[in-house]
C-alpha cells in the first residue's frame, strides 16, 4: 500500500454539514475534495478518480445521491460509495419511494445515517478501502 | 404523564439491562404536548420471545437487534408489519448494510441505531421515536375526527428544523474539542454560520406561525380600509438595509386609488414576502419595481426585479410548501421555502390570484390581483 493519503470525495448541499464532514474526514488522515451539489460532484468525477465517495441523498433532487452513485459506479466500478442521509429518521421519505426495479440500480456500498461519530465513520471507511 | 412501553429485543443481557437502566428513569416532553412520556421496559432475549410479548401486552416501541439466535430481527419486523401492530421499531445493529436498510425500511422500521451506542445516543433516538409515534397517532386521531393535518408537511418540517440544529451542534462540538485552535477568533466563521442557521430557523418558525394562522382559519381578520401604498412603503423600508448592502434600488409606483378593504397584517405579509424575494433573488446593482394599479373592480400589485430569474419548470413549483430553487445562483440565499406558499394562500383568501413570469438571468415579475370586496 502506498503512503500517499487516500482521496475522498464528499458531496452535500448543506454547506455547514459539508464543512464539518470535510474537517472530520481530514482529521482521520484522508485528503478530501468537496462538492456542493450533484452537478458539481459529477464535474469532479469527470477528471478525478477518488478512492472513495460519500454522497448525501437529497440534494437538487430528492434522489440525487442515487443518481450520482449510479453514474459514479458506471465510470469507476471499483470506487466504494457511502450514501449518507437522514432519510429513515425523517419519516416522510423512505426507500418505499423506489420500486423493485429501482432497487437494482442503487449502486452504493453502504448506507449510513447522518450524525455518525468519527470513530464509526473511520471504521467503515477503512473497511471499504481495505486498510 | 403517559407511559410508553418499550420492548428491548437483544440476545445480549448486557444490552438489555443497559437499555432498561438508561430509559427506566428517563422522561421526554415536547413543547407541543401537554404531558411528558416516561418509559416502561420489557425485555426479550429472542425473536420468538418478542413475538410472545407483542401478542400478550401493549407495546409502543420495539428496540430490535437484527442478529438473534433463532429468527432474526427482520423476521420479527415482518411479523409486526403483517400483524399491523401499532408500534415504532428501531433497529439496533452494528452497521446497517444498504440491503438491510432497504429491507428494514420497507418493512416499516423507523430508524437505525448503531451499536455500540452511548446513553445519550439512546436517549436522543428514543426521543425521536416517541415524537414520531406521537405525531403518527395524533395524525390518525385527527384524520379520524375529520380534521386535516398533513403528515408529509410535518415530516419535511422536522427535516428543515433538524438541519440547522445538526449544523450548529456540529460547530459547537468542534469548538468544544478546540479542533481549530485555542482562540475564540479561530472560530469566527463557525460562530457566524451558527448564527445564520439559527436566524434561518427563527424565520422558518415565523413563517410557520403565519401559515398556521391561515390554515386554522380561526384568526379574526380585522377588515378595514387599508392603504396598500403605505404597506408597500413599510415593507420596502424593512428591506432597505439589505438592499443598500447589495446596491439594489427599489421604486414604488402608485396609479389611482390604493385603498382596499383588507386586514393590514395580512397585506403586510404579502408585500414583505414579495419584496424581500425581489431583493434576495436579485443581483448586485439590480432594480426592484413595485407597482400598485387601480384597475376598477380589482387592485393589481406588480413586483418585478431584474435579478437571477428562473426556468419555467422552477416557476411551476415555487408556490408549494418548502420548495426552494437550488442552483449555484441561489446557494448563498437563505429562506424557509414557505414564503410564496403563504403569500398564495393569503391571496386566495381574498379570492385573488397570483401569477409569476420569469426568465433566467433577466428577472421575475409577480402579479397579484385582488378584487375589491
Amino acid at each position: 500500500m502506498s503512503n500517499e493519503k487516500k482521496l475522498i470525495l464528499i458531496a452535500d448541499d448543506d454547506a455547514d454539514y459539508l464543512f464539518q464532514m470535510e474537517a472530520m474526514v481530514k482529521n482521520l488522515g484522508f485528503r478530501v475534495k468537496t462538492a456542493e451539489s450533484q452537478a458539481e460532484a459529477e464535474k469532479v468525477l469527470e477528471t478525478v478518480k477518488p478512492d472513495l465517495a460519500i454522497f448525501d441523498l437529497m440534494m437538487e433532487q430528492e434522489d440525487s445521491g442515487f443518481i450520482l452513485s449510479y453514474k459514479a459506479k458506471r465510470k469507476y466500478p471499483d470506487m466504494p460509495i457511502i450514501l449518507a442521509s437522514a432519510v429513515t429518521a425523517e419519516t416522510g421519505y423512505n426507500f418505499d419511494l423506489y420500486n423493485e426495479n429501482d432497487r437494482d440500480w442503487i449502486k452504493a456500498d453502504l448506507y449510513l445515517d447522518k450524525g455518525i461519530r468519527p470513530d464509526q465513520l473511520h471504521r467503515e471507511i477503512n473497511k471499504l478501502l481495505k486498510l | 404523564m403517559a407511559t410508553l412501553h418499550v420492548l428491548v429485543v437483544d440476545d445480549e443481557p448486557g444490552i438489555r439491562s443497559g437499555v432498561t437502566r438508561i430509559l427506566g428513569n428517563y422522561t421526554v416532553g415536547y413543547p407541543f404536548m401537554d404531558e411528558d412520556f416516561d418509559f416502561h421496559l420489557i425485555e426479550a432475549g429472542t425473536g420468538e420471545d418478542a413475538i410472545d410479548v407483542l401478542n400478550s401486552e401493549p407495546v409502543d416501541v420495539v428496540l430490535l437487534d437484527n442478529k438473534l439466535p433463532g429468527m432474526d430481527g427482520i423476521e420479527v419486523l415482518e411479523y409486526i408489519k403483517q400483524q399491523n401492530f401499532d408500534v415504532a421499531v428501531m433497529m439496533i445493529t452494528s452497521y446497517a448494510s444498504l440491503d438491510l436498510a432497504i429491507k428494514a425500511t420497507r418493512n416499516g422500521a423507523y430508524n437505525f441505531m448503531p451499536k455500540p451506542f452511548t446513553p445519550q445516543e439512546l436517549r436522543a433516538s428514543i426521543e425521536n421515536v416517541a415524537k414520531h409515534l406521537f405525531l403518527k397517532r395524533m395524525t390518525r386521531k385527527m384524520q379520524e375526527e375529520g380534521k386535516q393535518i398533513r403528515f408529509q408537511f410535518l415530516s419535511v418540517l422536522s427535516h428543515e428544523l433538524k438541519s440547522p440544529i445538526n449544523a450548529v451542534e456540529g460547530y459547537l462540538k468542534m469548538m468544544q474539542e478546540k479542533q481549530f485552535g485555542d482562540k475564540v477568533e479561530d472560530y469566527d466563521r463557525m460562530i457566524d454560520r451558527s448564527l445564520t442557521r439559527l436566524k434561518g430557523m427563527r424565520n422558518l418558525i415565523m413563517d410557520l406561525l403565519d401559515l398556521t394562522k391561515i390554515e386554522s382559519g380561526k384568526k379574526e381578520r380585522k377588515m378595514r380600509d387599508v392603504n396598500l401604498a403605505e404597506i408597500a412603503k413599510m415593507a420596502m423600508d424593512t428591506m432597505e438595509p439589505y438592499a443598500i448592502q447589495r446596491s439594489v434600488k427599489m421604486k414604488l409606483d402608485v396609479q389611482g386609488d390604493p385603498q382596499l378593504l383588507a386586514d393590514a397584517n395580512e397585506m403586510e405579509i404579502v408585500f414583505n414576502n414579495l419584496i424581500s424575494n425581489a431583493v434576495k433573488y436579485n443581483k448586485d446593482g439590480g432594480k426592484v419595481q413595485v407597482c400598485i394599479c387601480d384597475r376598477g373592480k380589482d387592485l393589481e400589485i406588480k413586483v418585478s426585479d431584474n435579478g437571477i430569474g428562473m426556468s419555467e419548470e422552477d416557476s411551476d413549483k415555487i408556490f408549494q410548501d418548502f420548495v426552494r430553487i437550488k442552483n449555484s445562483k441561489t446557494k448563498e440565499i437563505t429562506g424557509s421555502g414557505l414564503g410564496l406558499s403563504i403569500t398564495r394562500k393569503m391571496i386566495e383568501q381574498y379570492n385573488g390570484t397570483i401569477e409569476v413570469e420569469s426568465k433566467p438571468d433577466e428577472g421575475t415579475t409577480f402579479t397579484v390581483s385582488l378584487p375589491r370586496l
